[in-house]
């Protein structure tokens, strides 16, 4: 067999420009020049006019690409590299999925080029420098830049590529002689397979096998770590908590999240709490599901491959209540991103290589799926650094009453969608560990790629199937893979599988590995047998892979085959309810971090505000926002931007979900605030859910229809400090969330976002909650932007101004669902034309952006004082002068005041001070720290 | 009768629902079928009066957008699509649609196949933005008659269109204009790519294939508009639909 090498030049290679400006930016002043070429490697047997036909046809376009060829051994050389440049080549880890290989297979049998047998893909660079390069100097751009040593490797000069293998399990299993282990030893066992459990936890795992009178098979050892893993038990949020005060809280989820949304009790509330998503009613035909997840661990990691599966799997939650997903969210918090790239702990990539690799792989994830990105938010704060946070959020739609969760004794477990391979190894409890600098290499070989396209076709296959009732259960594959999805549907049913009918992407795969992959693009149905056949054309018409892998039993236990032999046999009752309650301790501190003092003078209100402006987590995301596709699906009314020119932030996203009848819509926004979260978590947690609600009421949804989700990013919560703030925030979420009666339908924790720095300090994230609402709004013709309409409209503070005083978090005034419900009927009445919440920056820049948004001036009449006070439950709103009387009425009794008027000259009129628009402009359009 | 129109669903396509949409609204029996019903002749093309190759990403994009498409395309359908061609029944591309048609050499269609592409935005990036279109082929069915400006959405990394031969006249369909309809002179972000001649869509000799990179099936309702809170009444896409389903009516 031959392996043949193309090198593929671009005439006008756009990725120069942006590897060139990355380099300036990270400190690389030596490289000149950059020019990257495509690789391509191919095995097999061709004839030369195979290789020609091959060449141009598949691997060019004719147009604005020219290549060459040569069999190896053997050079190819660039064209006219010059002397001094470096040229290196780059290419995939062996195991690295590699989507385009696959289809140059494919698509060369397709064609008719015989003899194309495997292929792999890799990128040349030819470097140059405005010095000689020595070997260090050269390694750090690689590194830092071209290469990420997690899923590629690289070579000067010619690399020698790695081929994906004929895929077979090694079919070994180890059996763990867990009953005689002492104390020591089983926390010695829990650390080598990285299982994150602790003593307790051990013990009862040693008890469970003491009693079956053997010892547990490596997939036995491996499903029990999974399923007792925090990302899948999430233990610290039901653990028995013991306050300072001697308070006792017996789990925070039941004490606090759940209690109260029982305690509204809203009748619109579907599911709350216990499917892959929470699911609120929408009209009479459809009802509507959110979800938000994170995936902060792996894109630390592997930033492209991390937020790209995080995508991915927040979409397969959709699916897993069997609706159609039709919005994304994602909000974002990075480092700063001109970190001076010296002071980075050992093993942390740079924020900004962070930031744009997780902005890509949101990007290509959400685009090539087809799901519009609508709602989200960036975020910036030094404690990000090594501990980037992505939250993924999706919004589905199904018709009423075809959801099932009711799997039955000979169902078939079928897996639905993409290979098994090493993917995510271990992702579950590797997301309940802090991080070291070790973190990257050990869990490098098992980062996950996501694959959009092969998810799209489940999309296809699962809202068919689910409206001609093919089968009884679905469930997503997540953290724990097969493990926890097969494991969660046999609960209480029970199943036996076999673990080598599972189809694999490469050899070699261990069954524990087998059945605990986080490979991504599959999931788990259970399909009656007399509707199988239905399942798999659905499956073939749709170029996805249905594999039938075992039988629903009815007898209750977990057992597992790899071919003749069991590798596991679990009583289910064990598994699932035979984690011991976690005794942990919280100490309530008021303020754990330093807070950022401000100095308001009058005479630097220019300054202030156009600093503001541009400073990072106010200024214009509209960059980032512009790489995703928030158009498709057609349903986006009010969009992430907006105004005249499109480039002002929107309070919040309505869309209007294709297929239904009427006009009704859905609302999306989203509250954070991880400066409030360092100094008092309680009243944090209650700024971030008014913040929710607040954004959703000012684009027109209804204040009394409004659910929510929480997503906590925390650090160690074994250091009670720690656990004291989360305890406070889910103190806080429940009380805001009865006070506004917006119920929680789903959340989500990751703890542990902590990176034990190569210098033995902790670098701990701020306490970060991310609250997520849904909302809906009548007539999405009613939706109200931020942006000023008209000059000589009025100008209204609504809400009532009740500024923190310094470092203190301001509070939500009692008056606040009053205004919100008299805002939502004045929206409803017409008699609004603009409306911008009062959020970070407080009044000067909501009143800045809203003449952004409008091209248009404004006069505002306000003491300096109050400028830039942030507060909670506030909206500048612009009412035409013929309906003030209208809208004053609707505010009977409620805070509001005329504050000031829309001005026909670009000029924002503050205290007798006029700041021109175009230098508002430009202070809030300085790009993203480029 | 609703003339019939054929949604081709590929490995990736996704913007298929919103095309269907735009179809039916503007008066056809909109079908999507999956390639592979093709394929397996389950369904068969010429059953059709209007063939439309929808946006997405038909196969992640692997080798250049659109390229593993048309390579489909001109394996298995060569002569059926040829057929609904030559018959002058209305076939549109958008986006990855056109970038199938323009990489199968179905477009332009004349005979400096293979002369032209659609590469990357000289941004270097994806981009999604609401644009202006000025239809300006008199010649292609889809867009004859049509005066006033389209807008709607762009939203693609590859709609770059560069040609090596003359591409003629009456074959630019569709170009990028400013707000107020002046032309967009290669300005970005009025023209949002850096297309040659500000095309954002062309047609073959015939007139009878279009193929665009905006998706005006995008703009078919008011509210879909991104000013339509500022007043603005919108749905100026939906008029290129009813110039092709109303041409596959007479037909």
């Amino acid at each position: 067999m031959s392996i043949y090498k193309f090198l593929v030049f671009n005439n006008n290679d756009p990725r120069m420009t942006g590897y060139l400006t990355d380099a300036q930016a990270l400190g690389f002043q030596h490289l000149q020049g950059l020019m990257v070429h495509d690789l391509y490697y191919i095995e097999g047997q061709l004839s030369q006019e195979g290789l020609q036909q091959l060449a141009l046809k598949l691997l060019t376009d004719p147009v604005t690409q020219s290549i060459k060829w040569i069999e190896l051994p053997g050079t190819l050389a660039s064209d006219s590299p010059g002397a001094d440049a470096v040229l290196l080549e780059v290419a995939l880890r062996p195991g690295v999925t590699d989507p385009v290989a696959e289809q140059i297979v494919r698509a060369a049998y397709e064609i008719g080029i015989d003899g194309v047998w495997r292929a792999a893909t890799a990128q040349r660079f030819v470097l140059k420098f405005n010095e000689p390069a020595e070997q260090p100097a050269v390694d750090q751009i690689v590194k830092n830049l071209l290469a990420n040593p997690v899923i590629q490797h690289w070579a000067m000069g010619e690399i020698i590529p790695s081929f994906p293998q004929e895929a077979e399990s090694s079919g070994t299993v180890e059996i763990l002689p867990i009953r005689s282990l002492d104390q020591e030893e089983l926390l010695a066992l829990s650390r080598e397979r990285r299982a994150a459990l602790d003593l307790a936890e051990m013990q009862a795992v040693q008890n469970y096998f003491l009693k079956e009178q053997r010892d547990p098979t490596d997939v036995e050892f491996e499903t029990i770590a999974q399923t007792w893993s925090e990302h899948c038990v999430h233990k610290t949020f039901k653990a028995r908590i013991t306050r300072d005060d001697g308070q006792v809280i017996d789990s925070l989820i039941k004490t606090y999240l759940k209690s109260a949304t029982d305690k509204i009790n809203a009748p619109w509330v579907i599911s709350a709490f216990v499917d892959n998503a929470g699911i609120i009613d929408f009209d009479d035909e459809f009802e509507i599901s959110f979800k938000a997840e994170t995936h902060n661990h792996p894109s630390a990691v592997e930033p492209f491959g991390g937020a790209n599966t995080g995508v991915g799997g927040v979409i397969r939650d959709i699916l897993g209540v069997s609706a159609k997903p039709i919005a994304n969210t994602d909000v974002l918090c990075f480092g700063s991103q001109d970190l001076d790239p010296n002071s980075l702990p050992e093993g942390v990539l740079h924020p900004r290589r962070i930031q744009s690799g997780v902005v890509a792989g949101v990007q290509d994830y959400g685009n090539k799926i087809g799901i519009p990105t609508v709602n989200g938010a960036i975020l910036y704060d030094e404690g990000y650094t090594a501990n980037p946070l992505v939250f993924c959020g999706c919004v589905g739609i199904a018709p009423k009453g075809r959801h099932h969760k009711d799997p039955q004794a000979r169902d078939r477990v079928a897996v639905l969608g993409g290979r098994t391979g090493r993917d995510g190894l271990r992702g579950a409890t590797f997301s309940s560990m802090t991080m070291d600098a070790q973190t990257g290499e050990v869990s490098g070989a098992s980062v996950q790629i996501g694959d959009p396209i092969t998810e799209k076709g489940l999309i296809d296959v699962i809202v068919r199937a689910r409206d001609l009732g093919l089968y009884n259960d679905i469930t997503d594959c997540g953290a724990g893979g097969l493990s926890s999805a097969v494991g969660e549907m046999a609960s209480s049913i029970g199943c036996d599988v076999d673990l080598a009918r599972v189809r694999l992407k490469y050899p070699g795969l261990a069954p524990w590995e087998i059945w605990l992959s986080e490979a991504q693009e599959r999931m788990v149905l259970a399909v009656p047998p007399e509707h199988y056949p239905a399942l798999q054309e659905l499956c073939d018409t749709f170029d996805t892979e249905l594999t039938y892998i075992g039988e629903f039993t009815g007898d209750g236990r977990l057992v597992v085959r790899y071919g003749e032999s069991v590798v596991v046999d679990m009583d289910n009752e064990f598994l699932h309810e035979g984690i011991p309650q976690r005794q942990l301790k919280a100490v309530i501190e008021k303020v754990s971090f330093k807070s950022r003092a401000f100095d308001i003078e009058n005479s630097n209100i220019r300054d202030r505000l156009l600093a503001l402006l541009s400073s990072p987590n106010i200024a214009s995301k509209a960059p980032v926002i512009r790489l995703y596709d928030h158009e498709i699906q057609g349903g986006t009314v009010v969009k992430p931007l907006t105004g005249v020119e499109a480039d002002a932030p929107s309070d919040a996203a309505v869309i209007k979900p294709m297929g239904t009848k009427g006009l009704k819509g859905i609302v999306l926004s989203n509250g954070i605030n991880p400066e409030y979260g360092k100094r008092d978590a309680y009243q944090m947690a209650w700024s971030v859910m008014d913040e929710a609600v607040r954004n959703a009421v000012a684009v027109g949804a209804d204040p009394d229809r409004i659910a929510v989700l929480d997503n906590f990013c925390w650090g160690d919560p074994l250091r009670p400090e720690t656990l004291g703030s989360l305890v406070e925030a889910c103190r806080g979420c429940h009380d805001a969330s009865l006070f506004y009666g917006t119920p929680f339908i789903s959340g989500k924790d990751s703890l542990n976002n902590e990176y034990l720095g190569a210098d033995g300090q902790r670098h701990a994230i701020p306490p970060t909650l991310l609250i997520s609402a849904i909302g809906v709004i009548q007539d999405v013709n009613q939706a109200v932007t931020m942006d000023l309409k008209k000059a000589n409209n009025l100008i209204y503070l609504a809400g009532e101004f009740l500024p923190g005083s310094e470092g203190v978090v301001p509070i939500v005034p009692a008056s606040t669902p009053g205004v919100y419900r008299a805002m939502h009927q004045a929206i409803k009445s017409g008699l609004v034309k603009s409306v911008h919440d009062l959020s970070e920056g407080g009044l000067a820049v909501t009143a800045a952006e809203m003449c952004l948004g409008g091209r248009l001036g404004m006069k505002v009449n306000s003491e300096a004082s109050i400028l830039f006070s942030e507060v909670n439950g506030c909206f500048l709103v612009e009412v035409a002068p013929g309906k003030a009387s209208a809208f004053e009425a609707q505010f009977d009794g409620l805070p509001i005041c005329k504050i000031g008027k829309v001005i026909p000259d670009p000029i924002l009129r503050i205290s007798n001070l006029d700041i021109p628009l175009v230098d508002l402009f430009q202070a809030f359009n300085n790009p993203l720290h480029l | 009768m609703k003339p019939k129109a054929l949604v081709l669903q590929a490995r990736g396509s996704n913007r298929d629902l919103d095309v269907m949409d735009a179809l039916t609204l503007a008066g056809a029996d909109a079908v999507g079928i999956p390639l592979n019903d093709l394929r397996n002749r389950k369904t068969l093309l010429s059953d059709f009066q209007l063939l439309v190759v929808p946006g997405g990403f038909s196969y992640a994009d692997a080798l250049g957008a659109g390229k593993l498409l048309a390579l489909d395309l001109a394996s298995y359908f060569v002569d059926e699509i040829s057929a609904f061609v030559h018959a002058g029944k209305p076939v549109i591309g958008i986006c990855n649609g056109f970038q199938a048609l323009v990489k199968s050499g179905i477009l332009p269609g004349d005979s400096s196949a293979g002369q032209s592409t659609l590469t990357f935005n000289a941004q270097g990036h994806f981009e999604c933005r609401w644009v202006h279109l000025r239809p300006v082929s008199r010649n292609c069915i889809w867009t004859k008659g049509l005066e006033e400006i389209i807008t709607c959405p762009i939203a693609h990394g590859e709609g770059n269109f560069q040609s090596l031969g003359s591409l003629a006249p009456e074959q630019i369909a569709i170009s990028y204009v400013h707000m107020d309809g002046s032309s967009a002179n290669g300005e970005y972000p009025a023209n949002p790519n850096g297309s040659m001649l500000d095309i954002a869509g062309i047609c073959n000799p015939q007139g009878n294939v279009l193929g665009l990179m905006p998706h005006p099936e995008n703009h078919i309702h008011t509210w879909q508009h991104p000013r339509h809170t500022r007043g603005e009444t919108g749905g100026s896409g939906l008029k290129l639909f009813e110039n092709g389903v109303k041409y596959a009516g007479d037909l």
